[in-house]
């Protein structure tokens, strides 16, 4: 696998990678395979319709886990990348996907993945997903993620979906659907500055009973950036669910929060918070008085509000 | 070590100016503990905040170590040696215990020698350190943990606002000590609480009672102490009391 400091500076942003990851994994840059592995339990194949892949995980595979980190570092790429999970029956495992840009052309740059997560009866899953932008070019860094999770009875899922960095333009759209017993937890993190836009929206569907789901964004929008949550769950059944948007804006930074609660069920139990101001004064001053400047002070406040 | 001279203070009250602080001047000496005390609503937090430079004075200057500190930021005069506790302190979404104790030192203390200044203020340390001070605190611990971020600051000049103002029973016995061993660590420094509370006057060499804006008296503890308004104290004093058993009932963690 060849890759160059600008490309293992992205994985290491968006996967945590410094070295070819342990367990299975596929690395794709520009738009290439630049390494893969399958394990006994894991299976990584092509799509050979589109471009994407098929990432099967055998019943009952325990504590292993899966990378699928995308790099881009050509300016004008843009690609279209269908991947599909099939997670089996009481299996528990880590998969973490991502993608870092650099865009340092003039040409926008765009990854549209679209992930579809099959998760088997009884599974545990824990995905994490980072997006990362870098590069001075005026070519835009573009990430419109599509996310599909079809959770079967008394399955699990975490999401941890960060973007604090250097993306221009985001469209991430979530769905899911869960049958009895199954458990969907979500947290977004994101940042955007600049110009940027992201519109985030989920779709959760809580279709058994005592389905459940936790979503929760924590943002800050700086400078002129504009976000959009959208966050709506739908309970069928007798079920618990929960959205919650709570945000920092910061100069002249927009944030439009949509919570929306469906109920079809007289048991179905369901809570949105959101919550959008400005950092307060008094927590400025409190850290200004341990001898932060106010600049410092932020930042210690951000940085702990996206932890 | 800290001198006030002719400090006034005065807010936008309807379109006519109203004066919190009047021609106020004090001193806190090196190596002493001063109580400032006097009825609420009398302008003591004021002053505290005019020392910190949270409120910047309307008239008059401030002096620490010699120098004019009167057009000096918060943080320049923390920087300078400068330590403030809030009477209400602040709460923070995802900042742990740990990062406000590591901030207040200004270095990277290890975990140990952080759980030292919670355990000072009577708070198990292992139960704290990762917490984030949050609205999962209550106000008795997040006091308490307030008073811990200005013991790690080592600061020449410590003012504490109402250090007993929601704390429990136990802590509030313990504070004293806190004091105390503070005036024993800390070289030249100085410590100012503001505070009704009749046992904190006990362990003052010095006590000014501010009222109505102005200084009302000043001198040490022995000259003063018999010239307090007895019934304001007392009563201040009995209400208070009455707040701490409250507290110490609501069942706060020792």
């Amino acid at each position: 696998m060849k890759l160059d400091e600008i490309q293992k500076r992205l994985l290491q942003e968006v996967a945590d990678l410094h070295e070819v990851p342990e367990g299975a994994y596929n690395i794709r840059s520009n738009s290439q395979s630049a390494g893969r592995r399958s394990t006994a339990n894991i299976e990584i194949v092509s799509k050979e319709d589109v471009s994407g892949l098929e990432i099967r995980i055998k019943p009952g595979t325990k504590r292993e886990s899966v990378h699928i980190p995308v790099v881009m570092t050509e300016s004008g790429l843009k690609e279209v990348v269908y991947n599909d999970f099939f997670i089996g029956e009481n299996s528990d495992v880590v998969i973490v996907a991502g993608c870092g840009i650099d865009n340092c052309g003039n040409q926008d740059s765009e990854h549209d993945g679209i992930h579809r997560f099959y998760v088997g009866k009884g599974a545990r899953v824990r995905y994490v997903e980072k997006h990362y932008g870098s590069g001075e070019g005026k070519g835009k860094r573009i990430l419109n993620p599509g996310t599909e999770v079809h959770m079967d009875e008394d399955s699990y899922m975490e999401m941890e979906m960060v973007q604090i960095k250097g993306v221009d333009d985001t469209v991430r759209t979530t769905t899911a659907d869960l049958k009895a017993g199954a458990k969907l937890v979500v947290r977004e993190r994101l940042m955007t500055h600049g110009e940027q836009n992201a519109v985030s929206t989920y779709a959760v569907e809580l279709n058994g009973d005592n389905a459940s789901a936790d979503v929760v964004s924590r943002s800050v929008a700086r400078d002129h950036s504009f976000q959009k949550f959208d966050a709506k769950i739908v309970g069928n059944a007798a079920c618990n669910g929960h959205t919650e948007c709570d945000s920092i804006i910061m100069d002249q930074g927009r944030i439009l929060a949509v919570p929306g609660l469906e109920a079809n069920h007289v048991d179905a139990s369901l809570f949105h918070e959101a919550a959008i101001g400005k950092i307060a004064g008094e927590q400025l001053i409190k850290l200004m008085t341990l001898g932060l400047t106010e600049a410092e002070a932020e930042e210690q406040i951000i940085n702990g509000f996206l932890r | 070590m800290l001198e006030l001279k002719n400090i006034s203070f005065q807010v936008d009250d309807e379109g006519k100016g109203k004066e919190i602080i009047r021609d106020v001047s004090i001193t806190v000496p090196e190596s002493k503990l001063i109580v400032v005390t006097g009825p609420n609503g009398g302008g003591k937090s004021t002053l505290a905040r005019l020392i910190a430079g949270i409120e910047k004075p309307t008239g008059g200057r401030i002096f620490f170590s010699g120098e004019d500190i009167t057009e000096k930021t918060v943080t320049e005069r923390a920087r300078m040696g400068i330590a403030y506790a809030f009477q209400q302190p602040v709460r923070f979404k995802g900042i742990r215990v740990l990062d406000l104790i590591r901030i207040a030192a200004g270095k990277t203390l290890s975990v140990a020698d952080a759980c030292e200044y919670l355990s000072s203020v009577g708070l198990c340390a292992r139960d704290y350190v990762d917490r984030e001070v949050n609205a999962s605190l209550s106000g008795g611990e997040l006091k308490r943990i307030e008073i811990a971020t200005v013991l790690a600051r080592h600061a020449k000049l410590s003012v504490f606002d109402e250090p007993e103002a929601g704390i429990d029973l136990w802590s509030f016995r313990n504070l004293i000590d806190v004091f105390r061993r503070m005036r024993e660590t800390i070289e030249k420094g100085s410590i100012l609480i503001i505070s009704h509370q009749e046992r904190i006057l006990n362990i003052a060499d010095e006590i000014i009672v501010i009222k109505d804006g102005n200084v009302d008296r000043q001198g040490p503890k022995e000259a003063v102490y018999p010239f307090l308004n007895a019934g304001l104290v007392a009563m201040d004093a009995l209400e208070c009391e009455g707040h701490i058993r409250a507290m110490g009932q609501g069942g706060a963690q020792a």
